[in-house]
């Protein structure tokens, strides 16, 4: 079937796609858009976050189907060069490691971000344990939120 | 170093295994440029062919653009920064102006092989040699120019600058003439004199941190040649077992399959016996397709394994008689027979997943003259090797390109995944991407070798260790990769275990082998990581037992500053230096203030151990009440030589007390059946934001040689946990002493 959305701000159509294939795999294997992390298939690592009408959302278990004339944000969304205040601060305290979770993080950090410019640890807590890190950065991720947070004020 | 053209290796240990590469049954690697491991021996340098350094380690281009190559895989441990910081150190370069670039599978000039937490180690002398070498060339190019001496001359920030008013050459104007100037000799090469360094010991920025956090950085998986197709492998799930028959035809109806077939894999690198790959347009299509295939497993003698059964077996091994004696010095047995106060525990360690957040994956291309590959490799050599063998062409006719790796631990050193993708990619004429599932990954790992101890010793009335004991059976990695399953006499296993550092005449190290058919290999510090936990815990309960401090018991029995050779390490072992160990010991407690007193449910825990050739020590803070545990600070005191990034070793010693803390504190992988229980991250947990404690990290400034950080920190962190435990909970009626991993919520009920 064909679908329309809105990715990272311009239209998109997909003239044929099966409507139960979840969003990750057309980001990654139709689209070629990479960011976009393969993780767990079960939504339990957060690797696979991206904002659906600014909401972080897991990909890997949302039908393209049920994204039709939504807006979708993905990593690559959020800035062309890394200016977006959150990567910024992702690089000046060096958060990745092997970084192939960090498109997720961002994602699910920025998600807090809007909604709580001036989060407290325990906001952290609540908003990113959703996201695994297996080289066990989160000690860098926090103080790269509370960075971006003071750079947004 | 000669070239080892090995076939059929014979026993490999970690150590002989990443230096002359694993086996994958096609003849393989070979010269070493760099030595793996963490000697750098300037000697063995010498008998390598010369290099030119101005094409293998630099380029440099006529508009002052410098590349500098990077020989060892990136995991995430940072080393993509670290290495080309000593190029750039001896090259005199502007470090915002550098690039880096992976270098190709070209085992005549590289030594590619990434573990063992050796890279910085192994490659800074012969690294800093390649910058200096290229440096002299490029002087001794401006000078020829300018008809001057070269020692009139010096190298500035990428350019090389004379006389007064100064003049300069960019390396670009010199590159070309400086290229074809005689190599020095590595050997004589001045070096820069440390005081002048500028990079070297300064905190540095990782090079690959904005393409990460841009979400443009490429990944194994993120490989996309033209007219990619994807597969993924239905597995026996029992160890080892076989495709009986399989019916097709409903997977092959899912829209986007294009074939399904029957693969094998075999040889001492193999994870299974193959399985039925289901070739598809997408990813999805290829799982979809994968659920609806119907195959029919001959599970073989595995299915009767379980956990439960090899528990009995290891209690059955320490009951039965005394093991193959690994170290025995004095009397051991005799004096624990003749006293009254001995001490005794047994300690437990289950097997351990690696779990890369990048699951499996190789991207194979074979053509009928050349094959090409995209392979998130640690060992891109042995890769190159497994996908010459499939495609029947001479490993020089396969180009391996070595992505970026979502994590590594040991898992990636393996070729098992490699040996899929070259058996699919070998039916299809186009570039296949073999993709594992969370659940592939989880089933069919090489896991930390499950293992059982049995500890005995006794302090005497002066507090003196009369007696040390320590029985181990585990499952052992040798005894996989040995050719027929025997175990090595226990050394592999043992490493550090052995190297007690504390002082005793009695001394006896026994080992049984225990049988499973789970694979194993190198996880996260290898056997370090089972050691460190039963000797940091055993000594601690020693220390209980004569009433005496932890940390002061500790300092007491390593005694007087003195080296102790590594037990089963080879010539060029570095020793244990005592001096060095107490050192951390000291700092860790300092900064952890050891001695304020805490609150009655509070508790620290103190534990050091050497691995790696580095010394990492860890005080835990935690609070306990009855089924609840809070780590409130972990404070760690690192010795690793000289340090490349300072920014980079803090960043593995918190990477590796999160990896260590979640194998103390999450789930064991079990077996039932003859195949792993655990199969995604509902039941394989891992420490999460919420979960995780506060780090802190203590560098000690040292001008010794840089030796490993990825995985040091690891054996320190679960003894160090159990014994703040231990130490919150004394006032209890019953004191918590955790001596099975993982600890269970009821362990302090």
């Amino acid at each position: 079937m064909a679908i329309t959305f809105i990715l990272n701000g311009k239209s998109k159509t997909l003239p044929d796609v099966s409507p139960d294939m979840p969003l990750l795999w057309v980001l990654r294997d139709v689209l070629d858009m990479t960011g976009t992390k393969f993780g767990c298939g079960m939504a339990l690592c957060g690797a696979c976050t991206v904002h659906i009408n600014g909401a972080a959302t897991r990909s890997c278990i949302t039908p393209i189907s049920s994204v039709s004339g939504k807006h979708v944000t993905t990593i690559e969304g959020l800035s062309a060069d890394g200016s977006h205040p959150v990567q910024k601060a992702w690089i000046e305290e060096d958060v990745p490691q092997c970084g192939y979770c960090q498109s997720g993080q961002i994602m699910s950090a920025v998600a807090l971000l809007e909604k709580k410019p001036h989060p407290s640890d325990a906001d952290i807590d609540e908003a990113m344990s959703g996201n695994i890190c297996r080289c066990g950065t989160y000690q860098r991720i926090r103080k790269a939120i509370h960075r971006a947070a003071g750079a947004k004020a | 170093m000669a070239t080892h053209l090995s076939p059929e290796p014979q026993t490999l240990d970690r150590r002989t295994f990443l230096k002359t590469g694993a086996a994958g049954g096609a003849a393989l690697l070979i010269g070493f440029h760099l030595p793996a491991h963490a000697s750098s021996d300037p000697a063995q340098a010498q008998e390598k062919p010369p290099v030119n350094p101005l094409n293998a380690w630099v380029r440099i281009t006529p508009d002052n653009r410098v590349t500098l190559i990077l020989a060892k895989s990136e995991m995430g441990q940072g080393i993509m920064t670290a290495l080309p910081m000593i190029l750039a150190e001896e090259l005199y370069l502007d470090w915002d102006k550098v690039t880096v670039e992976q270098a190709p599978t070209n085992p005549k000039i590289y030594d590619l092989g990434t573990g063992g937490s050796g890279s910085v180690a192994g490659s800074w002398l012969p690294l800093r040699q390649a910058g200096a070498a290229a440096r002299e060339m490029l002087i001794a190019a401006a000078a020829k120019k300018w008809e001057v001496g070269a020692d009139t001359c010096k190298a500035q920030k990428g350019y090389v600058v004379h006389g007064h008013p100064e003049r300069s050459y960019s390396y670009g104007e010199l590159v070309a003439d400086a290229a074809l100037l005689p190599i020095p000799n590595f050997k004589d090469v001045p070096l820069k004199n440390s005081r002048d360094f500028t990079l070297l010991g300064h905190d540095t920025h990782r090079v690959d941190a904005a393409e990460k956090a841009k979400g443009t950085a490429k990944f194994g998986i993120d490989s996309r040649p033209a007219g990619l197709l994807y597969a993924v492998v239905a597995r026996c799930p029992v160890f080892y077992g076989k495709v009986a028959s399989f019916d097709a035809t409903k997977a092959k109806a899912v829209p986007g399959v294009r074939d399904v077939f029957q693969i094998e894999t075999s040889g001492r690198g193999a994870s299974t016996t193959g399985g039925v790959a289901v070739l598809a347009e997408n990813s999805w299509a290829a799982i979809q397709g994968r659920k609806a295939l119907e195959v029919k497993w001959d599970e073989g003698a595995a299915a009767k394994e379980s956990s439960e059964e090899l528990r009995n077996h290891f209690v059955a091994n320490a009951a039965a008689k005394p093991g193959s004696v690994i170290r025995n010095e004095g009397d051991a047995d005799a004096a624990l027979a003749a006293s009254a106060g001995k001490v005794e525990a047994v300690y437990e360690l289950p097997f351990a997943a690696h779990v890369c957040m990048e699951p499996m994956n190789c991207t194979v291309h074979i053509l009928p003259d050349r094959a090409e590959a995209w392979v998130p490799t640690q060992a891109p050599q042995w890769a190159q090797g497994v996908i010459a063998e499939a495609a029947k062409l001479p490993p020089e006719k396969v180009t391996v390109h070595t992505t970026l790796m979502g994590g590594g631990f040991g898992r990636r050193y393996q070729a098992d995944f490699v040996m899929e993708a070259a058996q699919i990619s070998k039916r299809v004429d186009k570039p296949v991407m073999v993709l594992w599932t969370r659940e592939d990954d989880m089933h069919h790992d090489f896991y930390r070798p499950a293992s059982y101890h049995k500890c005995q010793g006794i302090v005497d009335a002066e507090g003196n260790l009369a007696a040390w004991k320590h029985f181990q059976t585990s499952t052992s990695i040798a005894a996989k990769w040995s050719p027929k399953g025997e175990e090595d006499n226990g050394q592999g296993e043992f490493g550090t275990g052995a190297t007690v550092p504390y002082k005793s005449p009695n001394i006896r190290i026994e080992y049984t082998l225990a049988h499973s058919s789970a694979p194993r290999a190198w996880w996260r510090s290898v056997e370090h990581s089972s050691a460190g936990f039963v000797v940091e815990s055993f000594v601690d309960e020693l220390a209980a037992a004569a009433g005496q401090d932890a940390l002061a018991f500790r300092l007491k029995l390593i005694g007087d500053s003195r080296k102790i050779p590594q037990f089963g390490g080879e010539p060029d072992s570095l020793p244990l230096d005592t001096a060095r160990l107490k050192g951390v010991l000291r700092l860790a407690a300092e900064r952890a203030a050891w001695d304020k007193p805490l609150p009655d449910g509070e508790g620290r825990g103190i534990a050091g151990f050497y691995s790696f050739h580095s010394y990492v020590a860890a005080v835990a803070e935690v609070s306990v009440k009855p089924r609840d545990l809070k780590i409130k600070r972990l404070v760690c005191a690192v010795d690793c030589g000289r340090v490349v990034n300072p920014n980079g070793v803090r960043a593995q010693v918190e990477s590796a007390a999160i990896y260590a803390l979640t194998a103390t504190l999450k789930d064991p992988i079990t077996v039932e059946g003859g195949r792993v229980v655990q199969s995604n991250f509902n039941d394989y947990h891992m420490i999460r934001m919420n979960e995780a404690p506060s780090i802190e990290v203590y560098l000690v400034d040292s001008e010794e040689r840089p030796t490993g950080i990825g995985e040091p920190t690891v054996p320190v962190i679960a003894p160090a946990l159990c014994n703040a435990i231990f130490n919150a909970t004394r006032t209890w009626k019953r004191d918590v002493r955790i001596r099975r991993l993982p600890i269970r919520a009821e362990d302090f009920a």
